[in-house]
């Protein structure tokens, strides 16, 4: 990664804007309903994963109405997983933009990641709509919830630029990403609490950054607790995961015209 | 012509010993992790030799352009061109060798890049500019200059996917005519899009020149080329073959044609044709009508097109046939013998020829393309050969008149009279009016 790659980026932030603003516009435009589906998908999850895991399973939920715990985890988790799987296609969906104009490539990725940010803040309105009714106040530890966002929103970056960069030369990305999320989605702390688990376990489920980043979320929110431990890994592995990423990603973009 | 903009000298591309080569395996579109994998299983036991799988899109290509200069890129499709243009666009990138580009670069590789049919026409308008690399204000301010421009005023606020392809293009350009740039890389954009459009194009490529920009543009439509450039570059299979004054490059380039510039063509090597080949062309002449070979065709010249023909065997009922376009590929006229209801029940194998004798041409000046068909009873192609030959129709004293047409005057002229009776007054017959009428011909009007 060098300076010139940054500054670049930097200086087409006008583009990202309006592709961010294009992929949001017309996801809009097509569904009869529009923004809430923003709201239908992890409502309906949330319902779902009530009914089996929190009343016939008997999960438990750190003392939060199940709800309410399921619902705080599964609006980070729909932005996480419909980013990934929109921006993983980014480079191979807009195949006329990359043969025919210039302009940094990452801000295919990049725009998609930040133009799921638009149902996320949707579906964030809902969530705060659901503790007022669950009378849940959230405690000074909500001022660290803007932290989890952003780490949240790096770590969608970085795994969309490994994926997008490896879908132009490896179709196989597109067929591999549903399964890689379904699976994803069980091994994250969404429909069970991080004590739900054995001490061993947790060590393993630690290396998956998004099991810190919701947890983090949920303690910001839910006032739970939060466990720095888990929440430290997952900083490091997004770090990680981005370095790895933009480096993937630079060495391959200048192919991508030629094999796209 | 205006005065040429010489006066900066300083270079706005350096293109270096640039090539860029393609594995064609690469090429191939749904790339599968499994190929990858096989082919590495495989690699002990085989050796791929890369020469046959290597195609070398351009190969050393050197060249330099000022600031300033218009210059047109000619060659034949596949020859190299676009792929130089994306390299100087960095959309692609250089094999080896060096490209250096100066100030802010606009290209249009296509016209309406990331157009989105769900959004409206003014949306587009801001995606499209900010894709080709405007800022935010700079696309706010011109917007209304842009819809004026398209001529879509009625329809802003409608989604493109309801436009007609016409529109979307005026739409498309008109983003791109407003650009600013210092260097502009043009693809052949003036190959779609009707008469009035190509005229906007040529307009709009006319007023950068003027305005001391620097232009590289890609295009088979000779004549703008020539109206256009400052320079001209032939790119024959990805090396640069010819470089200099517009005039001298594309006389070269059309050389290479069958027959250009010539009233005599042979048509038995031409490679590029379909049909049976039962019956075929093999030659077209142009004669006068006392049977001598012509040098020149000029508008209003009666004159004989000999089309000469080999039969491999005997051949029931063909009809020949003759299209004839204009340089940006319009249908001028297409005519047979079949339309002249002369029917030929056996044409006997061997050589021979059909005659077509012109009485009036009354195409302007200008270049024309032929393209010859044969066909036959049940209307089975026989030979089919796409622009041929040329028709090179040079200026003539059409209306005895001493005023000259040229291509600019359109494309037919028709015997004609204008009458002044209606006009009131006294009518003083300008000079030369009557005198000229037999006289030399006045050069290409200013």
């Amino acid at each position: 990664m060098n300076y010139e790659w940054i500054s670049e980026f930097w200086h087409f932030r006008e583009l990202l804007y309006f592709l961010a603003w294009r992929d949001v516009k017309v996801r809009y435009k097509q569904a009869a309903l529009g923004a809430a589906w923003a709201i239908i998908q992890p409502l309906f999850t949330m319902i779902i994963f009530t009914l089996f895991f929190g009343r016939l399973a008997g999960v438990p939920s750190d003392g939060i109405p199940y709800p309410l715990f399921s619902f705080c985890a599964l609006v980070p988790w729909t932005y996480f997983s419909s980013t990934l799987s929109q921006a993983g296609n980014s480079l191979v969906s807009n195949a006329p933009l990359v043969t025919k104009v210039y302009f940094p490539r990452a801000l295919l990725p990049a725009a998609s990641v930040l133009g799921g940010l638009v149902d996320f803040l949707i579906g964030s309105v809902f969530l705060i709509m659901m503790m007022i009714y669950y009378r849940v106040k959230p405690g000074w530890s909500l001022l660290l919830a803007p932290f989890f966002v952003l780490l949240m929103v790096l770590l969608a970056f970085s795994i969309s630029m490994l994926l997008a960069a490896m879908n132009v030369r490896y179709r196989d990305v597109k067929y591999a990403l549903p399964f890689i999320i379904q699976i994803w989605l069980f091994i994250t702390p969404i429909i069970y609490p991080v004590t739900f688990l054995p001490a061993k376990l947790k060590h393993f489920l630690a290396l998956n950054p998004m099991a810190g980043i919701i947890e983090g979320f949920r303690a910001c929110l839910l006032s739970t607790h939060m466990d720095w431990g888990l929440v430290r890994v997952s900083i490091a592995v997004t770090l990680t995961l981005f370095i790895a990423g933009a480096i993937y990603f630079r060495a391959t973009e200048r192919t991508f015209a030629d094999i796209v | 012509m205006e005065s040429k903009t010489n006066h900066v000298m300083s270079e706005a591309i350096i293109v270096d010993k640039l090539s860029k080569k393609y594995v064609l395996g690469t090429l191939q579109r749904d790339t599968m992790l499994r190929e990858r994998l096989i082919s590495l299983l495989r690699a002990p036991f085989r050796k791929r030799s890369d020469a046959a799988n290597t195609l070398w899109a351009l190969r050393d290509v050197s060249f330099r352009v000022s600031k300033g200069e218009v210059v047109g890129i000619i060659g034949r499709n596949g020859a190299g061109k676009s792929t130089l243009l994306k390299i100087l666009s960095k959309i692609t990138y250089p094999s080896s060798g060096q490209v250096r580009v100066q100030g802010r670069v606009a290209s249009l590789l296509e016209v309406g890049t990331g157009f989105h049919e769900e959004l409206t026409g003014r949306e587009n308008i801001y995606l499209n500019g900010s894709i080709l690399g405007m800022k935010g204000w700079e696309v706010e301010a011109k917007l209304e200059s842009i819809v004026k421009f398209a001529g879509v005023e009625r329809f802003v606020d409608t989604p493109i996917k309801r436009y007609s392809s016409g529109m979307r293009l005026r739409l498309g350009f008109a983003v791109a005519a407003h650009l600013d740039p210092d260097l502009l890389i043009v693809d052949e954009v003036l190959a779609v899009g009707d008469a009035g459009f190509q005229r906007k194009c040529l307009d709009t490529m006319e007023g950068l020149r003027s305005g001391g920009r620097t232009v590289l543009f890609v295009s088979h439509n000779m004549a703008a080329v020539e109206n256009l450039c400052s320079r001209c570059i032939w790119i024959e299979a990805g090396q640069l073959k010819m470089d200099g004054s517009p005039r001298d490059v594309i006389e070269a380039y059309m050389a290479t044609f069958a027959a250009a510039q010539e009233t005599m063509a042979d048509l038995r090597s031409v490679q590029n044709r379909r049909g049976t080949g039962e019956i075929r062309y093999t030659g077209i002449e142009y004669l006068a009508r006392s049977g001598e070979l012509l040098t020149t065709v000029r508008s209003g010249d009666s004159f004989v097109m000999r089309f000469h023909y080999h039969a491999e065997k005997p051949v029931p009922f063909p009809s020949f046939g003759l299209r004839i376009y204009t340089e940006l590929g319009t249908l001028v006229s297409d005519t047979s013998t079949w339309h002249h209801a002369l029917d030929i029940p056996l044409v006997p194998a061997g050589d021979g020829y059909v005659d077509l004798d012109i009485d009036l041409l009354n195409l302007l000046p200008g270049r024309y393309y032929l393209s010859l068909w044969i066909t036959g009873a049940s209307s089975p192609v026989h030979d089919n050969i796409e622009h041929c030959a040329q028709l090179q129709v040079e200026l003539a004293n059409v209306y005895s008149s001493g005023r000259a047409l040229d291509s600019r005057s359109g494309i037919v002229f028709f015997p004609q009279r204008w009458s002044l009776a209606g006009v009131g007054g006294q009518l003083v017959p300008s000079e030369g009016q009557e005198t000229r009428s037999d006289a030399q011909l006045p050069g290409k009007r200013a």
